[in-house]
C-alpha cells in the first residue's frame, strides 16, 4: 500500500509531489499517459511565473517541476485512471491498463478541460478548420484568415502566437469588453492583424468537410451575420475534471470539487483536491502551485494522525 | 513492429489499395501530443497486425498528404478501407480509448 497517490500532474499536482515527497511519503503520481503536463504543455511563453524573471517556455516549466519531484523520489506513472473507490480503506486506484493501487490518502489534482461550442458539426470539422490549441496546429494556418472564440487571458494568448501564421487574425467575443488581463489586452489591441468582432456569438459552424466560415449572432441586436473562414480556434474556457469522482465526492453549484475553507479537505476524510479541478476564479499556475502545496501537507497531517 | 513511413509516392500502395484496414497517422516533429500517441499506435500495430495496417505521414515532409486530406490538426488518426476515409480521430487519447474507437476495425 502507497502513503498517497496523486492524480495529476499540473503545476498542482507536481508541487504536492514535492512537498509530499520531501516529507518521505514517496509518493505515487499518475500523470496521464497522452497529457502528462497538464495545461501549460500547450502554451509557449510563461512570464508571469515568479522566479523566471526573462519568462521561459510552459513545457520547459513542467520539466522542471518534474526534475524537482523526482529528486525527492516521487514515481511517476504515465498512465490513465479510469475508476477510483475513495471510500474504502485503503482507497482504491485503478488505471487504464488494469494496474490497481492502494493507498492511505488520495491527492486530486486533474484540472480542467477545454470548453466546446456545443455545435452539432464541431466535432467533425475538429481537425479540419476546427482547433483548441493554437500551439498545435497554428502551422496549418500560414496565409490564412482565422478567428479566435473568446475574451480571457488564454483567447488573447491563441490569438497573438496565431499572428506568427495567419495573414489575418479575428476575436469573436460575445461582449465588448475582455475578461483577459490589461497586459494581454493591449498586446492584442496593438497587433495589425488583429481584428476584434464584439458582441457576436458563433450560431453555426459552416462547411463540410472543411471549415469555410461560420454563421455569428449579434448578442445585442440578433441579427445573424457570416464570416468565411480557413480556421477557427475555440478558447471559451475550461469545465473541471471531476468525471472520475463527481458520484462520490461533493461538488460545488459550479461543478469543481468542494473543499473545506482554505484547506484541500474534500468531503471524504483522507481525499484532498487541488489546483483548478477547485478553482472557479484565479486558475493560474502560481496558485495551482501553491493549492498543490495545501493539499499535500493536509495530506501529510492526515497520514501521520491516523 | 513501429509503423511504417508513407509518402505521396507509396500512399496509393500501402494505403488506398491495402485490402486491410489501414490508419494513418499524420503527425509533426514539433507536435507534443503527436510524440505522446505515437508509441501508442506503435502498439496498437504490433497487437492487431493481422487486422490492421498503421502507418504514418509526416506533414512537414508530406504537405501535399496533409492537404489532400484537409488535415488542419495534429495528431490526426484517419482509418482508411477500400480507399476512402471511414474513421477519423484527432488529437492524443489514451490506448484503450483508440482501440475502442478502432473496436469495428479490429474484430
Amino acid at each position: 500500500m502507497r502513503e498517497v497517490i496523486i492524480i495529476g500532474s499540473g503545476p498542482a499536482g507536481y508541487t504536492a509531489a514535492i512537498y509530499a515527497a520531501r516529507a518521505g511519503l514517496k509518493p505515487l503520481m499518475i500523470a496521464s499517459s497522452v497529457e502528462p503536463g497538464g495545461e501549460l504543455m500547450k502554451t509557449t511563453d510563461v512570464e508571469n511565473f515568479p522566479g523566471f524573471p526573462d519568462g521561459l517556455l510552459g513545457p520547459d516549466l513542467m520539466a522542471k517541476f518534474q526534475e524537482q519531484a523526482e529528486r525527492f523520489g516521487t514515481e511517476i506513472l504515465l498512465q490513465d485512471v479510469v475508476e477510483v473507490d475513495l471510500k474504502a480503506n485503503p482507497k482504491i486506484v485503478k488505471c487504464g491498463n488494469g494496474d490497481t493501487f492502494e493507498a492511505k490518502a488520495v491527492i486530486l489534482a486533474t484540472g480542467a478541460a477545454y470548453r466546446e461550442l456545443g455545435l452539432p458539426n464541431e466535432k467533425a470539422l475538429s481537425g479540419h478548420g476546427v482547433s483548441w490549441c493554437a500551439t498545435c496546429d497554428g502551422f496549418f494556418f500560414r496565409e490564412k484568415t482565422i478567428a479566435v472564440v473568446g475574451g480571457g487571458d488564454s483567447a488573447m494568448e491563441e490569438a497573438l502566437f496565431l499572428t506568427r501564421f495567419a495573414s489575418k487574425v479575428y476575436v469573436i467575443h460575445r461582449r465588448d469588453t475582455l475578461k483577459a488581463s490589461k497586459i494581454m489586452q493591449d498586446r492584442a489591441k496593438e497587433n495589425p492583424k488583429i481584428e476584434f468582432v464584439w458582441n457576436k456569438g458563433v450560431e453555426e459552424l459552416l462547411g463540410d468537410p472543411k471549415l469555410t466560415g461560420v454563421k455569428l449572432k449579434d448578442t445585442v441586436t440578433g441579427e445573424i451575420s457570416e464570416m468565411d473562414l480557413d480556421g477557427l480556434f475555440i478558447a471559451i474556457g475550461n469545465d473541471p475534471r471531476v468525471w472520475l469522482v463527481e458520484n462520490q465526492l461533493e461538488l460545488t453549484e459550479e461543478k469543481f470539487i468542494k473543499v473545506d475553507g482554505r484547506s484541500s479537505k474534500t468531503t471524504i476524510e483522507g481525499v484532498f483536491a487541488c489546483g483548478d479541478v477547485i478553482d472557479p476564479t484565479y486558475r493560474q499556475a502560481i496558485t495551482a502551485a501553491g493549492s498543490g502545496c495545501v493539499a499535500a501537507l493536509d495530506a501529510e497531517h492526515y497520514i501521520s494522525s491516523h | 513492429m513501429s509503423a511504417k513511413s508513407v509518402t505521396t509516392a507509396t500512399f496509393q500502395a500501402d494505403v488506398l489499395d491495402n485490402p486491410k484496414p489501414v490508419m494513418v497517422d499524420f503527425w509533426a516533429e514539433w507536435c507534443g501530443p503527436c510524440r505522446m500517441v505515437s508509441p501508442i499506435l506503435d502498439e496498437i500495430a504490433s497487437e492487431y497486425s493481422d487486422k490492421i495496417d498503421i502507418v504514418k505521414v509526416n506533414v512537414d515532409e508530406e504537405p501535399e498528404l496533409a492537404m489532400k486530406y484537409g488535415v488542419t490538426g495534429i495528431p490526426m488518426m484517419a482509418v482508411f478501407q477500400g480507399g476512402t476515409i471511414a474513421k477519423q480521430m484527432v488529437g492524443a487519447r489514451p490506448k484503450t480509448a483508440i482501440v475502442e474507437d478502432l473496436a469495428s476495425f479490429l474484430a
